[in-house]
């Protein structure tokens, strides 16, 4: 049986540029108080993603929120399940979490199981005085009543497609984000 | 590909550098873990631990139920006075009981080497060994490597001493094998008849002479003389071995400014290292033992994840 993958770009650089600018935008806009905001990514394209909003939000308004990293990998319910194991990235918060906006970024949003992982790996830091969700994808197929706050992009998918976000800074490729359809021949 | 993907941890001999490096990071993580407000991470609950000591121990028992509860496992301490060991039951059948009550992961110390390995081979639990014999005692020699790469930054190239009862020393041998995977210089420093040449087959040099060693180690690891386990002919007598071996306030004071002091624990005060240089600024005893907290909690993490593999 042979397998054959069909890539299809879905976002290259510009339009992943231009989502991020518009989140950043929207995030100005529902928070009045940047400098108590934190930005925190989930590891490992979040991160990033996160970062990229930071210096976004500073240049729309000449302030930079802090920037966290929240690991979710030792506060999922799926231990047993999950098989091969990476090394967890520590996760780094402001000590002074208590009563601060912060919003969590993630690269792609799918089942909501990462997002619920880091809303409890969150709660043993401290209490937010609210906790907002951006994501760069949308793909769908939720598992938990979760919804996102702010959306880079809606992109339908069936269970079977991937999908593929690329950092040109982390992977040495230029930044897109394409679906993945994996074909039995 | 890279990754976890064992169930047990019997030795850092079967374990390339990469799964190394891979456990070192994640530590890393799990260090954090004990400096947040709370300490507790939800990754093992609903899993049970036995923590299985047919050998005496306080500090490595301690440290692996302080690991398992930080990651919420629900943890059971079985020790050698109170096992059925005693009334005659073999190893195989008291482990073959533990997991029929269903424990996930059993943490094993055991004066006979090899024996995580049989237990690994015979039950579907996680197999973690906390020392057998004078085998290997991977969690410490990983805790040790840990705690140098906080310190140094780095494990290639770095001069490291360990220094003592290398012959029956299940740390030393699990020192040696992390160390020399990471590329840093090892020489084992004793009398002949506690560190015999054979070492360098495992990479190593050997040396019989501690002054030798002073001025270039970036480390120094003393281990414990064993009392209880050495015969009196390997050496004469406690003076001599302070005399000739011991790390007292003036060979410290040849040691590079910042070479590290390790020591397993526990110490032998005025033996292996003079008091006034246990307590010292480049002493990180303490340190290996909060270090070796994470370093646990990160095994116990990446085993319960590996045991979900289909084999």
């Amino acid at each position: 049986m042979n397998e054959k993958s069909k890539t299809l770009l879905v976002m290259d650089a510009d339009a992943i540029r231009k989502a991020i600018r518009r989140i950043a935008h929207e995030i100005v806009e529902r928070n009045s108080d940047i400098s108590r905001l934190v930005v925190a990514g989930i590891p490992t394209r979040g991160v990033e993603v996160a970062r990229r909003l930071v210096d976004h939000i500073e240049e729309i308004e000449g302030v930079r929120p802090d920037l966290g990293v929240v690991d979710v990998s030792m506060h999922r319910d799926d231990l047993s399940i999950r098989g091969r194991l990476t090394a967890v990235v520590p996760t780094e918060l402001p000590v002074d979490l208590d009563g601060r906006p912060l919003v969590l970024v993630d690269d792609v949003f799918f089942t909501g199981r990462s997002c619920r992982a880091a809303l409890d790996a969150v709660s043993s830091f401290g209490r937010p005085s609210q906790i907002q969700y951006a994501v760069l994808v949308d793909r769908g197929h939720r598992e938990l009543p979760i919804r996102a706050d702010y959306v880079g992009k809606n992109l339908p998918t069936t269970r079977s497609e991937k999908i593929r976000v690329r950092f040109g800074n982390l992977d040495n490729v230029p930044d897109s984000v394409s679906v993945v359809k994996t074909e039995e021949a | 590909m890279s990754g976890w993907t064992r169930k047990d941890l019997l030795g850092l001999e079967e374990l390339s550098a990469e799964e190394i490096r891979l456990i070192l990071d994640t530590t890393r993580a799990f260090k954090g873990v004990g400096q947040r407000s709370l300490k507790k991470v939800p990754a093992l609950r609903g899993k049970t631990l036995i923590n299985f000591f047919v050998e005496p121990s306080t500090r490595t028992r301690t440290s692996f139920e302080l690991a398992a509860m930080r990651l919420s496992a629900d943890v059971v301490n079985i020790s050698v006075g109170a096992s059925s060991l005693q009334k005659g039951e073999t190893l195989k059948d008291t482990a073959l009981n533990l997991q029929a009550l269903q424990a996930d992961i059993i943490v094993l110390r055991h004066s006979s080497a090899g024996a995580s390995r049989f237990l690994s081979e015979r039950l579907e639990a996680s197999i973690i060994n906390a020392g057998d014999g004078a085998h290997e005692h991977p969690t410490q020699g990983l805790l040790d490597t840990f705690t140098i790469l906080e310190k140094r930054g780095k494990i290639a190239g770095l001069k490291v001493a360990i220094v003592g009862d290398i012959l029956f020393s299940r740390v030393a041998r699990s020192n040696i094998q992390a160390l020399v995977k990471l590329g840093a210089e090892v020489t084992l420093v004793g009398p002949t008849t506690l560190v015999p040449r054979v070492f360098e087959k495992l990479g190593v040099r050997v040396a019989h002479k501690l002054d030798d060693v002073l001025e270039t180690a970036d480390v120094i690891n003393l281990l414990r003389i064993q009392h209880e386990r050495q015969r009196k002919e390997y050496f004469p007598g406690l003076g001599e071995y302070v005399s000739l071996f011991g790390l007292t306030k003036a060979r410290a004071a040849r040691l590079k400014p910042d070479c590290l002091i390790m020591h397993p624990g526990p110490i032998n005060r005025g033996v292996e290292i003079d008091s006034d240089v246990a307590d010292g600024a480049r002493s990180v005893i303490l340190e290996q033992v909060t270090n070796g907290l994470a370093v646990r909690m990160a095994v116990l993490y990446l085993c319960a994840g590996g045991a979900g593999l289909p084999s």
